[in-house]
């Protein structure tokens, strides 16, 4: 099956498991399950870079909390059993039922060769069309605008675009954070060539600290400010005409809806929220910058209109011709490290395989080229709808694969109660206890992780780069594609999944990619066709299409060349501008959703990591700073927030980057990391037309003070759960847990927690009863074990002090020190702001006080924060600042 | 040259001595002072008692001031002299028939152990625990197999029994009350000290009410109130002390439990002083040195002209016995008003609390860990408001750093 590395001093060249940079990286295993990790010098995504979250990669192997055997109806199975029980009740349901009530949920993080196979088999063999992936809810919107206006799912694009454009403009997009190596590459070239670098966000995040032009638009009217911008280009003789005449269509179309919506800066301006003097800005920098490259992520894709919005953007990059060539066109920055290689197989509803859609000519060449028994011949349903046909009772049974949809689903708990309904549920994971897995599956199979598979993986550029295993397959894990190509041939269709490896799966998908295509569908990877083991494992990075015979595409389109019938591209009339839901009295609140910049996801993997955990330790909701003081919150307070579909307690963050009347929260929390923080409940579920993906970013809310009388933390060698009713979030800390908490009742009923928080230890004891305060340190034949802190909820307990002591076990001579809150010795770190080397807030602000580094470079320079991926830099700047105030 | 104010000090013990050493560096050469001691030697460390008796220091240790260091004070030093009476009118003390006058006279008489009203108290083989000569008979006791019986569970009681336990003896502590060291201690530091106690090899019997002393012609056992007998070959009556008054009271002073002193330590004669376990101010008697000492001190600077007065003193003890670190200030009880932060830590025999009341800290008691007795004293002593560093209280002294610096909250 898969080879590992013998030699275990040499590095393996594998790709980071995060976002869709698709970073270049090098893991030396260290040969007892470790593993240290570097970005890929010769990566051309990242040239050695990582951000933190790929740096701290070697935290996140260990394997606690992994799923590594079989479950059958809760109970441990032998592979045989459970193989068996999936394909006889998959068919079993697909006897009884049909092909339609069978449905697979798929993830943005298995391998493209995983992917394919499960894509093969429902469609191909099963014959059910509804398989659907969590990448509906991170790009579909800029798979159907690709579409629509390209007549295939096509990056124009690549990252040296951003090196060399004279504007970026980034559209709903906090790359800062969530593409750190990207921002790094805009940034330098800001740096190096004085790029403008153009932010449009209804939040100021810290990609927007960056920015030279801030443009915080009104939620949901970016097509408002791209309408403006085309009217304005047409106004002012910007087109470029030749382009438009020879590789386009429907500009009519699209210019005279364009103006409806649109027609004068006073309109744009007034649609946006925007400052008239901005939007000129805005409009006149565009016109006069050849080299724009349009960036865009989840703030454009998260939209029931975002098809719309991806349309509104390419519109002003076909108008000017500025596509396809060095430092110009629009630009998809991916969330999920293959969503792309997802999207190429066909593993979303809409979708057939390898770039080709439901018509009747690409239906009967794949059912060839398969050979397949039971095409399926219609689009299937999307996330949404499926959930809801889940709901409903037409499907019955459901494989989820790698992902949680009870955490990231819009109105989560609704599809927890359908999951409820199915006849079948099949959950393949890596962990045991995500909120899907949790809450039961009738047959759990354990998936290799990262590290562990082997396979390839598309970034945002169309570059395939391998994932390389690294170590050794754990308990009874298997590869996703192993185990759906096992439960196939179980079902009878051995002959079509006779996989041994990743790279037969590989090679048929490169074959089926160049089937019959002659240059009619744009994903062509017919040159891969032949690559045999030591190829496929020697595999440098390459960027699609590569046809047979000729040489890899880094851009395309500048000589038009699209995939719609007539070649031409489509420029697309937006629908005006307006979000799904309104806001009223009960919901006064915009809530808009995201990421942080340490975690990814539910935190399955960065949740193991003490670096990763402590920038944003808590579940919060960013608030801004009027908005608080009329609600009466402060910074650290718990708070109230709910929507019409669900309801949740976090921590007030107050930010003057968040716009009055909006809240911001982030996605990762999960039942398992935290009470309250899962967010999925709260969100609706209204999805765009075209994309089938739903409006995460703009749901109707209201947020309440919500008072807890106690604060405090549980600090342990390992998780723990706290009674019922109480707040509380979990975050990997160095040594062990953190469990930070919120609670009713007093200290001196949490006290009665101790013994069970630490089961057979000596307790040593802090009470202050009349202060509501008791603490407690745990030792076990001398060796520290933890503390339990807690306190009034306005004198919060602090924990970084502690946190020393768990991080250096064994050496608490003075075991009052423990209880003390205060460090053993030397001033605590302070809140981590660098988590790729490890720097506290403190340490910042005592280089600044001392004279010795006043700038973020000179920081750098001194305490190496902010010189690795820089997604700490705007942080560092605002310190910078404050502390010059202070 | 007019002559010198005649000072005489009736009393030789360790507030004595402090007050004559004060009153050197306050009023140098101002007085012509006269000492007169009843012991034979001059004044040594009664408070170190213990630890000669525990071994952890020697006789040379317990020494206070040989005689030639009165004499280079030019004090004249009667030793092994019991003053008899004082005539206030005449400004005279009469020592042993000899007749000394004096200006100003200052009663440092300290206090006599009080001895049960039982029977056999009398018999050879019962004793306090007061002298040098104490310490060396329960010192011949070591390698015997010897059995003692301590009475009573105070601070003195349980450092007689530690010592003697220490010394390899069969040693019982009777203690009347339900718990060790009660007005010292709550119930929870006195089961910790009995632990401590019973760990060190001392037996203890509370609540055990003793009924006599029995034996013929030397002690040989004591009877409880409950019929219970143990035997003993020596026993040690520790259950407090009585004020010295006779000679004050003969002398028509005002006595209340001691001989009562205003807060410029004077009595109601004036010209006549009483400081140390003696005096009574404002109510108060203190059976400790320490108060004794801060008499002393003021004491002599206000004879060398300053005008301080006393207002009491905060009682702290601290149990000597090796290994058990015990202080005790201020008010402990359980019952005692106001708010409690407890620290305790039983496995390493920690137990720490502290009384707050209005934002003041009011006691202190530490068990295991004394570290920071001295700063809560202090506290307690000029009630300085502590809230502003409550929640530091028990962990030292708030560092200023820490105090500038305040961490950002949870997150």
């Amino acid at each position: 099956m898969t080879a590992y590395p013998t030699d275990l001093g040499a590095p393996v060249r594998t790709t980071c498991p995060y976002c869709g940079v698709g970073c270049g990286v090098l893991a030396r295993p260290d040969g007892t399950g470790g593993v240290s990790i570097q970005g890929d010098p010769d990566h051309p995504a990242n040239f050695g870079r990582l951000c933190s979250k790929g740096s701290a990669l070697g935290e996140t192997v260990g394997l606690d909390g992994r799923l590594l055997h079989p479950v059958l109806q809760g109970r441990r199975a032998s592979w045989d059993e459970a193989l068996g029980a999936a394909a006889s009740g998959l068919q079993d349901v697909l006897d009884r039922h049909g092909p339609d009530a069978v449905a697979f949920y798929l993830s943005g993080q298995l391998l493209t060769e995983d992917y394919y196979v499960a894509n093969k088999l429902i469609k191909g063999f099963i014959g059910s069309p509804h398989v659907d992936t969590n990448s509906r809810l991170c790009m579909s919107s800029s798979v159907a605008g690709h579409k629509r206006a390209f007549g295939s799912d096509t990056v124009p694009g690549c990252y040296e675009d951003l090196d060399e454009a004279d504007l970026l403009i980034l559209v709903g997009s906090n790359a800062a954070w969530c593409h750190p190596i990207l921002f790094r590459r805009m940034l330098d070239n800001r740096t190096r060539r004085g790029a403008k670098i153009i932010v449009v966000d209804p939040r100021r995040s810290a990609t927007g600290d960056e920015a030279d032009l801030f443009l915080p638009v009104t939620p949901g009217m970016d097509t408002a400010l791209f309408c403006g911008l085309l009217v304005h280009l047409v106004e002012t003789d910007a087109l470029d005409r030749a382009y438009l005449d020879a590789h386009t269509s429907d500009f009519e179309a699209a210019l005279s809806r364009s103006r409806a919506i649109a027609p004068d800066l006073a309109t744009t301006a007034r649609l946006t929220g925007l400052p008239k003097s901005d939007v000129a800005s805005f409009f006149t920098l565009f016109r006069n910058t050849g080299r724009v490259v349009t960036c865009y992520s989840q703030g454009v894709n998260q939209s029931a209109q975002g098809t719309d919005k991806v349309g509104a953007i390419i519109n002003c990059h076909l108008a000017t011709g500025r596509i396809g060539r060095p430092g110009m066109g629009p630009f998809s920055l991916t969330g999920q490290p293959n969503a792309m290689g997802g999207r190429e197989v066909g593993g979303l509803a809409n979708m057939l395989a390898a770039h080709m859609g439901f018509a009747p000519p690409d239906i009967d060449r794949v059912r060839r080229f398969w050979d397949a028994s039971r095409m399926a011949e219609t689009e299937g349903l999307k996330a949404v709808a499926l959930f809801d046909a889940i709901d409903t009772g037409r499907i019955k049974a459901l494989w989820v694969m790698a992902t949680n949809p009870l955490v990231s689903m819009p109105d989560a708990d609704r599809v927890a109660r359908a999951l409820a309904k199915l006849e079948l549920l099949i959950v393949s994971d890596n962990v045991a206890s995500s909120d899907t897995v949790a809450r039961g599956a009738d047959i759990l199979f354990p998936a290799a992780a990262w590290g562990e598979k082997d396979g390839t993986v598309t970034n945002s550029e169309r570059r395939i780069s391998r994932q390389r295993a690294f170590l050794p397959l754990p308990g009874e894990a298997r590869p996703d594609w192993w185990i759906v190509s096992e439960v196939a041939r179980e079902m009878g269709f051995a002959a079509a999944f006779p996989y041994r490896s990743a790279a037969e799966i590989f090679r048929e998908h490169a074959a089926l990619t160049a089937f019959e295509n002659e240059g009619a569908r744009d994903l062509d990877l017919g040159a891969l066709v032949a690559l045999d083991q030591d190829g496929y494992d020697a595999l440098a990075p390459v960027q699609w299409p590569v046809p047979a015979g000729g040489a890899e595409a880094r851009r395309l389109f500048a000589e038009g060349g699209f995939f719609t019938l007539d070649g031409r591209a489509r420029l697309v009339p937006p629908e005006p501008p307006k979000l799904a839901a309104s806001l009223c009295d009960t919901y006064p609140f915009w809530l808009n959703t995201g990421r942080v910049r340490d975690h990814w996801h539910t935190m399955t993997r960065t949740g193991k990591s003490p670096r990763l955990g402590s920038h944003r330790p808590v579940p919060f909701v960013e608030v801004n700073p009027a908005d608080a003081a009329r609600l009466g919150l402060s910074a650290g307070d718990l708070a109230r927030v709910s929507t019409t579909s669900g309801s949740t307690v976090l921590e007030v963050e107050i930010h003057s980057g968040q716009a009055p009347g909006s809240l911001f929260v982030p996605i990762h929390w999960s039942r398992d990391t935290s009470s309250d923080g899962r967010i999925g409940p709260l969100v609706h579920g209204f999805v765009d037309p075209h994309s089938g993906q739903p409006e995460t970013k703009a749901t109707p809310a209201a947020i309440a003070p919500e008072p807890m009388r106690l604060r405090g933390f549980v600090l342990s060698r390992g998780p723990v759960r706290l009674a019922e009713g109480t707040w509380w979030a979990r975050a990997a800390i160095a040594g062990g847990t953190g469990t930070l908490f919120a609670a009713h009742g007093t200290a001196r009923e949490i006290a009665e927690w101790a013994p069970d928080l630490f089961p057979g230890a000596d307790l040593a004891e802090y009470v202050d009863a009349r202060a509501d305060v008791y603490r407690c340190a745990a030792f076990s034949e001398g060796r520290f074990k933890g503390v339990l802190f807690v306190g009034p909820a306005d004198g919060r307990p602090q924990w970084e002090a502690a946190k020393l002591l768990l991080a250096r076990p064994d050496e608490v001579e003075d075991r009052r020190v423990a209880l003390s809150g205060k460090p053993p010795g030397g001033q605590p770190t302070g809140p981590l702001v660098c988590a790729c080397f490890g720097v506290g807030l403190s340490a910042i602000r005592e280089a600044i006080a001392s004279g010795g580094a006043t700038t973020p470079e000179a920081i750098g320079v001194a305490l190496r924060a902010g010189t690795n991926c820089g997604s700490c830099l705007p942080e560092l700047r605002r310190i910078v600042v404050q502390e010059a105030v202070a | 040259m007019a002559a010198r104010e005649r000072l005489v000090v009736v009393g030789n013990g360790m507030v004595s001595l402090r007050f004559l050493e004060r009153l050197a560096e306050h009023a140098p050469g101002r007085y012509d002072v006269t000492v007169i001691g009843k012991e034979a030697s001059p004044a040594y460390n009664r408070v170190l008692l213990s630890a000669l008796l525990a071994g952890d220091v020697d006789l040379a240790g317990c020494v206070l001031r040989d005689e030639s260091w009165y004499r280079r004070s030019r004090i004249r030093l009667l030793t092994g002299r019991t003053a008899t009476a004082i005539h206030p009118a005449a400004r005279t003390v009469s020592v042993d028939g000899e007749s000394i006058p004096f200006d100003r006279l200052v009663l440092a008489t300290g206090s006599d152990p009080i001895m049960l009203p039982r029977p056999g108290m009398d018999l050879p083989g019962v004793m306090a625990f007061r002298d040098l000569a104490h310490v060396d008979t329960m010192r011949a006791l070591r390698g015997s197999d010897a059995r003692a019986v301590v009475i009573g569970g105070g601070l003195l009681g349980l450092e007689a029994a530690y010592g003697l336990a220490r010394l390899g003896v069969d040693t019982t502590l009777l203690h009347v009350m339900d718990r060790l060291m009660e007005r010292q201690l709550d119930a929870r530091a006195a089961r910790l000290v009995r632990a401590a106690m019973e760990r060190k090899g001392v037996r203890i019997l509370l609540e055990a009410n003793t009924e006599a002393v029995e034996g013929f012609g030397r002690v040989q056992a004591v009877r409880l109130a409950d019929g219970t007998v143990i035997p003993a070959d020596l026993v040690v009556v520790a259950v407090g002390v009585r004020p010295r008054v006779d000679l004050a009271r003969a002398a028509g002073l005002a006595i209340g439990r001691g001989v009562q002193v205003d807060d410029g330590l004077q009595t109601s004669r004036s010209g006549i002083h009483a400081i140390g376990e003696c005096a009574e101010h404002r109510g108060q008697v203190y059976g400790l040195v320490e108060p004794g000492y801060e008499q002393a001190d003021i004491l002599a600077r206000r004879l060398g002209g300053r005008d301080e007065t006393y207002a009491g003193s905060t009682v702290a003890t601290s149990l000597k016995v090796s290994g058990l670190p015990v202080f005790s200030a201020g008010e402990i009880a359980d019952q005692a008003e106001g708010e409690p932060i407890l620290l305790s830590d039983p496995a390493s025999g920690i137990y720490r609390k502290l009384l707050l009341r209005d934002g003041r800290l009011v006691g202190s008691l530490l068990i295991g860990d004394v570290a920071e007795s001295t700063w809560y004293r202090e506290l307690i002593r000029t009630g300085e408001p502590v809230g502003p560093f409550r929640h530091d209280l028990m962990f030292g002294r708030p560092t200023t750093l820490a105090e500038a610096e305040p961490q950002r909250l949870v997150a």
